[in-house]
């Protein structure tokens, strides 16, 4: 199956430049959320972390166009670079695809590029529900760092898969893992904020209220892990087939399954007095350092069965 | 006495006792990955141990190396469970009784539940409370006077129970499959080559359940036919094949066979137990001729020591014929050692390979004569000589030569070493694992279980209509998610605005 060059080199300007228009974006996102007024005490005080209950939490008051303030309008132009920056990202995927003739996640700079994706387009997501836009510079940041190792570091020349990858699981299992960690991303990053938020509210007047942060992080990740869930039992489907055993320890199967527990102890943190909140919050960022140290050092450092998806 | 078991069952079975059991299984189960583990790559642990001197010995007495074998990792997943088992039978109970509990009676003040929303509205009562048993079709609903209570989402405890219900399934499964499965490696020749799953000195390789002693593996055969397989320009394969013939159950009475096309990620499956094509290498092929004339042709699969390009190493070891005294035979066996390079690569007279697939092989050999030591009753490696015995000057080398295909060299004593031809050898595996089919389905429940107790909201409406002095009706409409709010506020709101707007009637 011989690699058709040009599409190839299509799918890396587009890499770069999707790349491009993210960094602008982050920069917009930046700088609205530095010259942004912080938000009324009152306001902050109805939805503020300590309600016993949350009660329905309207959007902001929507001011009519006329009146929008110059960081709202760079905000805006911040959100809408991002889903062009997400269009070009998904654009260089596709070509990768078809110059390859498989599916596009078949090594460690694709997987990158695919999970980097599903990270963005749950932001957009995010933002078209909650009232969080300014925040995508927190969210833009490390999802940029993961792009650029993936197009530095990990890079790897659009190239056939070797036999062992060649199955429809590739397109499932794989696609699956690196979509819901990609989305297991954005809940990492907002919990990281709520921390912030819960710690010192008073020094991070500008951050959306403890309680709106900590919703977000759990339905994102309520939405995520069964996907993750899913995935992982996909890889055990297909290990079955291409290793000969469902369930083999395999360090990337051991840190997925620690992961994957990590997570669980989350929704069940969220459901304990004395770990709501807090507690809550660290599990879940741990979660997410596992899912980054799962990816990187057990590739990189650790050889077992799945280290071919490596560079 | 009773007060204290009670405790510790309270104690083993809330929440926070299986909080901290989760964290623990996650924070045992992470040696595994980042230690090599005996299941895994033995030769490793060795190695490890070897390089970390008493600290490898001591994290070796604590079972790291085996980490998932270990009584500790038992204990806190045995812990975890016992605390699930305490944790669900009471909510199934529960369960039960919710599932034919009746919505709860409206509260007296609906303005202080977490959602509410109110109306006077120019309908009467019994028209409101129509209209809000209209908006909620679907719930489970109770009316009363001037009142309706509704609540769904039922599923989400449901979907709750499955998934945990299941995750016990699936280790009960996973666990039985421990004891009663097997799993075995072999190299078979290809182009004829033949294995028969009879019993465990079949293989090369066999790794038992805790229950099986290899008395009662499930009878099949198999015969390798050609092998084939493909690789890019740079040597990466595309894809391995071989062409194999099987016979089974009422197949083997028969001794009719079946042809099947074994590939990677396409075992064949067979009466319950899987083959796997796992692998595959050269067989070098040596004709030795002896001084009185005599020849010996002897082919045995060599290792690759190099996964791109495939050159092997190995020793193909010759008896010389006719010698009955053991004596004399013991300084008369021949070993030929050395490299196999499938594509050559000559720099001067140093061989190696630069590509996977044979164009014409080359073998660069030093052939060792004397005493192999293969009768001193300890098993050798087929891949290599016993170094020992060149040290002690009882084996020594005698020739070292490149040979081409049908190239010979000729040792002092006249003896000849013919380099023949190449032939392929397959890697399988055999692997028995009967409750493997169980932990699909408990999987498949997991993943189910969780999606409906994730998305699904249990969550509860109430409408008052309380008539006002001129005639119009108060309509009130109060909500409350029960178990998580967050997503409630929609669909509350649509609700509320079904029941209450004046003009869609």
């Amino acid at each position: 199956m011989p690699v058709n060059e040009t599409l190839a080199t299509y799918s890396d300007w587009l890499y770069r430049s999707a790349l491009g228009v993210y960094l602008f974006a982050i920069m917009l996102y930046a700088v609205e959320q530095a010259f942004a007024r912080a938000p009324r005490k009152k306001a902050e005080a109805l939805v503020g972390a300590g309600a016993p209950i949350p009660g329905i939490i309207t959007d902001e008051p929507k001011q009519p166009k006329s009146d929008l303030s110059r960081s709202e309008r760079i905000g805006r132009m911040g959100a809408a670079l991002t889903v062009l920056g997400a269009l070009l990202h998904l654009g260089s995927l596709v070509m990768r695809g078809l110059s390859a003739g498989r599916a596009p996640w078949g090594n460690m700079y694709e997987y990158m590029s695919l999970l980097c994706l599903a990270a963005v387009v749950t932001w957009i997501v995010l933002m078209a529900k909650f009232p969080i836009r300014r925040l995508g510079a927190f969210v833009l940041t490390p999802i940029l760092v993961l792009l650029f190792l993936g197009g530095t570091v990990l890079y790897a020349e659009s190239a056939p898969v070797q036999p062992a990858l060649r199955s429809y699981w590739l397109v499932i299992h794989v696609s699956v893992i690196s979509i819901s960690s990609g989305v297991l991303l954005v809940p990492g990053v907002t919990s990281i904020l709520y921390l912030l938020k819960d710690t010192n509210g008073e020094r991070f007047p500008k951050l959306p209220s403890a309680d709106v942060l900590d919703r977000m992080s759990y339905r994102t990740t309520v939405l995520a892990f069964p996907l993750f869930t899913a995935g992982i039992i996909c890889g055990a489907i297909w290990a079955e087939a291409a290793w000969g055993r469902f369930w083999g320890w395999d360090p990337k199967e051991t840190v997925a399954f620690v992961c994957w527990v990590v997570y669980a102890a989350y929704l069940h943190a969220r459901a304990t007095a004395g770990w709501r909140g807090r507690g809550a919050a660290w599990i879940n960022i741990a979660g997410f350092a596992l899912n980054v140290f799962n990816l990187f050092f057990i590739n990189l450092v650790t050889s077992g069965l799945h280290s071919y998806a490596g560079l | 006495m009773i007060a204290f078991l009670r405790n510790t069952w309270r104690g083993l079975t809330s929440m926070r006792t299986a909080l901290t059991l989760l964290f623990l299984l996650a924070l045992a189960a992470m040696p595994g990955a980042l230690l090599p583990q005996l299941s895994l790559n033995a030769a490793k642990v060795d190695q490890y141990i070897a390089e970390h001197g008493w600290w490898g010995e001591f994290l070796q007495k604590l079972g790291f190396f085996e980490v998932y074998a270990t009584p500790w990792f038992a204990a806190i997943y045995l812990l975890l469970f016992t605390s699930l088992v305490g944790c669900l039978l009471p909510r199934l109970w529960e369960y039960f009784k919710q599932m034919r509990a009746r919505p709860v009676l409206t509260p007296r003040n609906l303005s202080r539940m977490p959602h509410h929303a109110q109306a006077v509205l120019d309908v009467t009562p019994e028209e409101a409370v129509g209209r809000a048993k209209k908006a909620m079709r679907g719930w489970r609903m109770d009316t009363g006077d001037g009142t309706v209570s509704a609540e769904r989402g039922y599923l989400r405890e449901t979907g709750n129970l499955v998934f945990h219900f299941a995750l016990l399934g699936l280790l009960v499964s996973f666990a039985l499959g421990k004891m009663f499965s097997y799993e075995g490696q072999v190299i078979v020749q290809a182009d004829g080559g033949q294995f028969c799953n009879g019993g465990i000195f079949n293989y090369d390789q066999f790794r038992p359940g805790l229950r099986v002693d290899g008395t009662d593996l499930t009878p099949f055969c198999v015969e390798i036919g050609k092998f084939s397989a493909d690789y890019l320009d740079n040597g990466q394969p595309v894809g391995f094949k071989a062409d194999i013939r099987y016979q089974s159950g009422a197949d083997l009475a028969a001794n009719s066979w079946e042809p099947y096309t074994l590939q990677v990620n396409h075992p064949l499956r067979t009466d319950g137990d899987r083959l796997y094509l796992l692998g595959h290498g050269y067989t070098p092929t040596f004709t030795v001729t002896f001084p009185n004339g005599e020849k010996r042709t002897q082919g045995i699969q060599w290792l690759p020591t190099d996964q791109l390009t495939l050159a092997s190493e190995g020793a193909t070891k010759f008896d010389p014929p006719g010698v009955t005294d053991s004596d004399q035979r013991r300084k008369g066996q021949i070993a030929v050692t050395g490299l196999l390079a499938p594509t050559p690569l000559l720099h001067g007279s140093i061989l190696n390979s630069k590509f996977p697939a044979l164009n014409n092989p080359m073998v660069a050999v030093d052939v060792y004569r004397g005493d192999l030591g293969v009768d001193d009753g300890r098993g050798q490696s087929i891949f290599s000589i016993d170094m020992k015995m060149v040290d002690q000057g009882r084996l020594q080398k005698v020739a070292r030569k490149n040979l081409a295909l049908g190239e010979e060299l000729t040792l002092d004593d006249g003896t000849k070493v013919r380099f023949d031809s190449v032939n392929d050898w397959v890697s399988l595996q055999v692997s028995h694992d009967p409750t493997q089919g169980y932990v699909l389905v408990f999987a498949i429940l997991i993943v189910l279980g969780l999606g409906v107790s994730l998305t699904v909201k249990r969550r509860r409406v109430w409408v008052r209509a309380t008539p006002q002095d001129d005639g119009r009706t108060l309509v009130e409409v109060g909500g409350l998610a029960r178990t998580d709010q967050a997503g409630y506020g929609e669909e509350f709101t649509r609700l509320a605005r079904a029941v209450l707007n004046e003009e869609k009637s």
